[in-house]
């Protein structure tokens, strides 16, 4: 696998690994990927926009630089902006990795910091020296036109050239509250959400404050992914309900998406309406109530969306794709190629070692 | 644009209303002034003029509003003689201003339901022939009039079509001309570039109708602004309209649109 490099969100030749409820798979070019879908099928994707949330600036009793990216936050109202965690690195910027960021000066609880036009105050060291509770000295509009003047989209090394904003909002974009894109949203253009409807495809959405995705720290990347809060509109459950009545597939555009559907999952894979705070972590222990299939981005192992992909299929069958990723060179990262994958059958073993036969003559077994 | 008298495009204005309802069914029996409650409402070129007055309007029928405009003072003042009111700095005229401006709309709402694109550039002032204008100017009102509500409308289109879908209902609109629709000499600047949005929100609405988002394209009359003042300079205020008389036609044609959409919506869900 090599990192997309260049901040293209549907580029032409984008490529989608699929794997289906048997554990086969066969590659597909990813922008038909409405020829995947059934009429009944009811998709959900995140339309969270994207904040500018990394904040150049000031450790003012230490008087040296420092980057703030702000990572979490507890609310989705307006003013739930003023209090976010943040994860600090020292001196440098996007082009360096983030493994090889220095740490920022040591914190205490009260320290103040200058980030362009904005002051914040370090309320709490949160058990790791680069992980603070911070709050804004200023209104919720006065935040608001600080993030918007002196923000910058949260980069790494692998994309060489500063992001704006218009690179992290995906076409759906709505309410500013993810830290990061959730980019598994770059692969639905209005032509796409235009063709779901002339083949009885429905479309629905949830608003997820999805978190910071990495940090270079193996001690705070294993505490990813964050607290998380969502809202599930009412019509988005409404369109679960019948979705499930009409014996329609739950198709979840994203990590997040998942995240909050089964954190909101109720007996009869319903979900509960409003807005809520995800704590919890899907791996392979975790039995998927509501999501039966998943577009999500080429993620390596050991991230939190790797392993949220445990929920769908076993061990075997990931190894196995991360072969077939690697041996066909799909692209990683946010502006990378994607998978998409449903959950296994229960009680269905997945025939390693044999070809499947199958009435789709392109389904790779393995 | 002078010899056109005022009060026939208002009635103009309210036979395109009229026909709009119509085309959607609409009796126009019940009074739209209630339907703001809540609403999530931003406006362009809030800090004068129509847009002004669109902003006072609106507030006073209860919707929350964000107001975008150039110059720091006129937001500030804005935002301390209306209580409630949130303002943010910025030029729709510039493609860098567009994703902040829309950021921060969507981050004081919490989402959006109603986008009016009001602010507009006259090109050359004083007006002049089109052999005469400067080719500056001409883009100057493109970019303010065509491509800024473009570029706008295309960054909150993801907020406006989840409103539509949670069934609260979302409208574009955009503050058109006589104008764009009349060839009036020395008004070439103005006249191409809101001819060109109006063909721009008839198209979007027919591709936006099936997302749930009317686009609605309105004139709202000749009237007493600082726009109006400084295209004819000589013209007499008290034969003009009142920004505050067309802020509330524009509003109850806004409010229809969401009565209309909210009462089938009602409709649909007793049948079901």
């Amino acid at each position: 696998m090599t990192a997309a490099h260049l901040p293209i969100q549907r580029p032409r030749e984008a490529r989608l690994l699929v794997v289906n409820d048997r554990g086969n798979f066969r590659h597909w070019p990813r922008s038909k990927f409405v020829d995947l879908l059934r009429r009944g099928d009811l998709v959900v994707a995140n339309d969270a926009a994207t904040l500018p949330a990394s904040l150049a600036g000031e450790h003012v009793r230490a008087g040296s630089p420092i980057e703030v990216r702000l990572a979490a936050r507890r609310s989705l109202a307006s003013d739930g902006i003023r209090y976010c965690v943040a994860v600090v690195f020292g001196m440098g910027d996007f082009r360096m990795r983030t493994e090889d960021r220095p740490p920022p000066p040591a914190f205490r609880a009260g320290d103040q910091l200058t980030l362009g036009p904005l002051r914040a105050t370090v309320e709490e060291i949160l058990g790791h020296p680069r992980l603070v509770q911070l709050t804004f000295d200023a209104s919720a509009d006065k935040v608001w036109e600080g993030l918007a003047r002196h923000g910058r989209p949260i980069q790494y090394s692998h994309v060489k050239t500063p992001l704006a904003l218009w690179d992290v909002w995906t076409p759906i974009a709505g309410p500013p509250v993810a830290f990061e894109s959730p980019s598994a949203g770059f692969a639905l253009d209005w032509s796409t959400l235009a063709s779901f409807k002339e083949r009885g495809v429905q479309f629905a959405t949830v608003t997820h404050a999805a978190g910071i995705s990495s940090t270079g720290d193996p001690k705070l990347d294993a505490l990813l992914p964050f607290d998380e809060p969502y809202r599930i509109p009412k019509a988005t459950a409404l369109a679960i309900g019948r979705a499930r009545v009409r014996g329609g597939r739950i198709i979840a555009i994203g990590t997040t998406v998942v995240r909050a559907l089964e954190h909101a999952a109720q007996p009869g894979g319903l979900v509960r309406a409003g807005a809520s705070l995800a704590t919890q972590r899907l791996g392979s222990a975790s039995r998927l109530r509501v999501v039966d299939a998943i577009l999500s981005g080429v993620h390596e192992p050991g991230t939190s969306h790797y392993e949220l992909l445990r929920a769908f299929v076993d061990e075997a069958v990931l190894r196995s794709v991360d072969q077939e990723l690697n041996a066909r060179h799909y692209r990683t990262h946010e502006f990378g190629d994607s998978v998409f994958v449903e959950r296994i059958q229960r009680g269905v073993q997945a025939r390693i070692g044999s070809v499947q036969v199958s009435t789709a003559s392109d389904w790779i077994g393995y | 644009m002078t010899t056109i008298n005022p009060h026939e495009m208002n009635r103009s204005t309210q036979a395109g209303v009229r026909a709009l309802i119509k085309e959607r069914g609409d009796s126009m029996d019940d009074d739209p002034r209630g339907g703001f409650h809540g609403l999530r409402v931003a406006i362009t070129g809030g800090s004068s003029g129509l847009g002004l007055a669109l902003v006072q309007e609106l507030l006073g029928r209860g919707a929350q509003v964000a107001f975008v405009a150039r110059r720091r003072e006129g937001v500030e003042r804005v935002v301390r003689e209306n209580a409630g009111v949130h303002g943010i700095v910025g030029d729709v005229s510039k493609k860098d201003d567009i994703h902040l401006i829309a950021m921060q709309i969507l981050g004081v709402l919490g989402g959006l339901d109603v986008l009016i694109n009001n602010a507009s550039d006259l090109g050359p002032a004083p007006l002049a022939l089109l052999a005469d204008t400067e080719c500056e100017d001409l883009e100057r009102a493109l970019a303010t009039n065509v491509l800024g509500p473009f570029r706008l409308t295309k960054a909150l289109l993801g907020a406006l079509a989840s409103s539509a879908r949670e069934g609260r209902g979302a409208v574009v609109l955009n503050v058109s001309s006589d104008a764009a629709i009349n060839s009036y000499p020395r008004w070439g600047a103005y006249g191409a570039s809101k001819a060109a949005l109006h063909h721009l929100s008839r198209i979007w609405n027919e591709e936006l109708t099936s997302e749930g988002i009317p686009v609605l394209s309105l004139d709202p009359g000749d009237m007493d602004t600082p726009l109006h003042a400084i295209a004819v300079p000589d013209a007499d205020p008290s034969q003009l309209k009142r920004p505050g008389t067309a802020a509330r036609e524009l509003a109850d044609a806004i409010g229809k649109l969401l009565w209309f959409k909210n009462s089938a919506r009602t409709m649909q869900e007793t049948a079901r």
